[in-house]
């Protein structure tokens, strides 16, 4: 079985409340996952990420579509596909009155995982989040990158062959999102799957083997990074990064984007005021270029997107 | 699928114990309250305070039990935690199972021990052990039940607390424990009949009195049934509250 998750026409329609016209937060979407691949859902806030997630999952019943994951069908098997995902919400949700081993230990209860196996399980994970320190403390007392990365530890307690991770490191530091994102990188070397969705591109880029890229519960874009990359500079833009000094202390850096390379090399020389060029540099077009390119969502909305969690949704 | 039930269950009322019921807290008022009501009665009323066991008993359960249960969900879904359950290879009425399993033991526990507490200064001899542990457990089933209700009906916290009080403050005056339901007028006495808490004091009041089994039998049949259309009620609230 190569193919671990695969979705057709998968819908989620939100009533309204007073007879507006229904919300449709994810429509008609589809897609397949292969086994052992990083595929990452990149979108804006409210383009349906957690709510594809959420039906994915069990957490929410789809309005329409079809979806089968590790070979069982969505509608019929929930059951059997609870036992062999691992699920990090949003929000991290562990027990803030048990302590870090014990949030392990009661996620291993509730799936079953023998006995003899639990402790020494634990103590591995918290090792390998570098959590040992905190074996003892309550979940609650834990720094929200800690907390991050407990409640991830605790999604592959039960060491699951399917992953979704909502937002893993959304709020983190950058050296706690670095960890994580190694941590990630390490569960696709031992063969899992992992479903991730982001708000940052390099994320993205550096992690995921294929991205499909969501806006307004629309998959518009579904491809490896470097293929995503090609068509965008094929579709148009070339940015040009021209470095001017004026001889002694000013060094002044500029981006130029253009139809071609010839008028933005012209562009950015326009600019020089009689300053000497330094350096020039043309620019392949960066995920985010295709990102802006695809959503129609120009900077402000990258700004958001970059100073961290925009937008209030709590993962209700 | 029903292993993972029935472990799921166990697992969720032993996590709940520990995280929430057995508490200092949580253990004090599930003692001092039902024994502040009964102790301004007392000296209120000054008479036979052997009477007034049954009621305190009854008290006891309902709110050693529905106190925190009634909380418990609610506030395990507004923090967001009662998603790992869902996501859990648990069914949703074994889920359920388990946190009444929770209220159950902490409110039968804090019981025991008044009831121990009541034995030793009244004496138990006409004590009718099976009848005490069926109403007992019974009555905790219903109460449980009442609880998770209550908790899944609303959205927030406190107004978990509001509902449930409202439910069990009616309940404390007219269900028997102070007064006799007999002695209430009769449309008082119709609304007595609708209550859980009044068939609780019945069959405890049977058990501590050598009571006879021909009327017990009604009483614990009306305490299951209850047990069995709150917990259903419960059940398909909670299932209509997600998604
Ligand atoms: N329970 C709900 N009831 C009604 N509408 C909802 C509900 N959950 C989500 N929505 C709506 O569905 C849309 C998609 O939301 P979703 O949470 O899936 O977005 P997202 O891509 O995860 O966004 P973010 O990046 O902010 O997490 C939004 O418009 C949101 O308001
Ligand atoms: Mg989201």
């Amino acid at each position: 079985m190569s193919e671990v998750i695969r979705v057709e026409g998968l819908t989620k329609t939100y009533p309204l409340s007073k007879g507006s016209t229904p919300l449709v937060a994810v429509d008609g979407i589809d897609f397949s996952v292969q086994e052992g691949e990083v595929f990452g859902f990149l979108g804006p806030n409210g383009a349906g990420k957690t709510t594809t997630i959420r039906m994915l999952t069990g957490l929410s019943r789809p309005t329409s579509g079809r979806a089968v994951l590790l070979g069982l069908d969505l509608s019929r098997d929930m059951a059997r596909i609870k036992k062999r995902i691992g699920v990090v919400p949003e929000t991290s949700n562990l027990y803030d009155e048990l302590t870090a081993f014990d949030n392990l230990i009661f996620a291993m209860q509730l799936y079953g995982v023998p006995r003899s196996e639990r402790k020494r399980r634990a103590e591995a994970l918290l090792e390998r989040f570098r959590l040992s320190e905190k074996r003892n403390t309550l979940f609650a007392k834990l720094s929200r990158g800690m907390k991050r990365a407990l409640t991830i530890a605790a999604a592959l307690a039960h060491q699951p062959p399917l992953v979704f991770l909502d937002e893993p490191t959304t709020g983190l530091d950058v050296m706690s999102a670095r960890n994580l994102r190694q941590t990630i990188a390490r569960l696709r070397d031992e063969g899992v799957t992992v479903f991730l969705t982001t708000h940052y591109l390099e994320e993205a880029e550096r992690l995921c083997d294929r991205i499909a890229i969501i806006v307004k519960g629309r998959i518009v874009a579904l491809d490896s990074v470097s293929n995503l990359k090609s068509n965008a500079q094929s579709a148009g833009t070339v940015t040009v990064e021209i470095t001017f000094s004026d001889g002694e202390s000013g060094v002044e850096t500029r981006r130029v984007e253009a139809q071609d390379v010839e008028t933005a090399i012209q562009t950015a020389l326009a600019q020089a005021n009689g300053r000497q060029m330094v350096s020039i540099n043309t620019l392949r077009p960066s995920l985010e270029d295709v990102f802006v390119k695809l959503t129609g969502l120009k900077a402000e909305v990258m700004l958001v997107e970059k100073g961290g969690k925009g937008g209030g949704n709590a993962g209700g | 699928m029903l292993v993972d039930d029935l472990r799921g269950m166990f697992y969720i009322a032993l996590k709940d114990l520990r995280a929430y019921y057995f508490k200092p807290p949580n253990i004090s008022w599930g003692i001092l309250f039902p024994f502040a009501f009964i102790l301004a009665f007392a000296i209120r009323n000054p008479g036979d305070l052997r009477s007034l066991v049954p009621g305190l008993l009854a008290l006891t359960v309902l709110f050693g039990t529905s106190s925190m249960e009634a909380i418990v969900i609610v506030f395990e879904r507004r923090i967001g935690s009662l998603e790992r359950l869902l996501l859990a290879p648990i069914r949703l009425p074994a889920l359920l199972a388990g946190k009444l399993l929770g209220g159950m033991t902490f409110g039968l526990t804090v019981t025991l021990a008044v009831l121990l507490i009541a034995l030793s200064i009244f004496g138990g001899t006409e004590t009718n052990w099976l009848m005490m542990a069926l109403a007992l457990l019974l009555s905790a089933t219903a109460f449980s039940s009442l609880g998770a209700f209550v908790s899944v009906a609303v959205r927030e916290v406190f107004e978990a607390q509001t509902l449930a009080n409202f439910i069990r403050f009616p309940m404390m005056f007219l269900g028997g424990v102070f007064v006799s339901v007999d002695s209430l007028p009769a449309w008082l006495q119709v609304i007595a009949r609708l209550l859980p808490l009044t068939y609780s004091v019945e069959a405890l009041r049977a058990a501590l009195t050598g009571g006879r089994w021909e009327t017990v039998w009604l009483d614990l049949g009306f305490l299951a049934i209850f047990s069995l259309c709150l917990y259903s009620l419960a059940e398909y609230t909670l299932a209509r509250r997600l998604d």
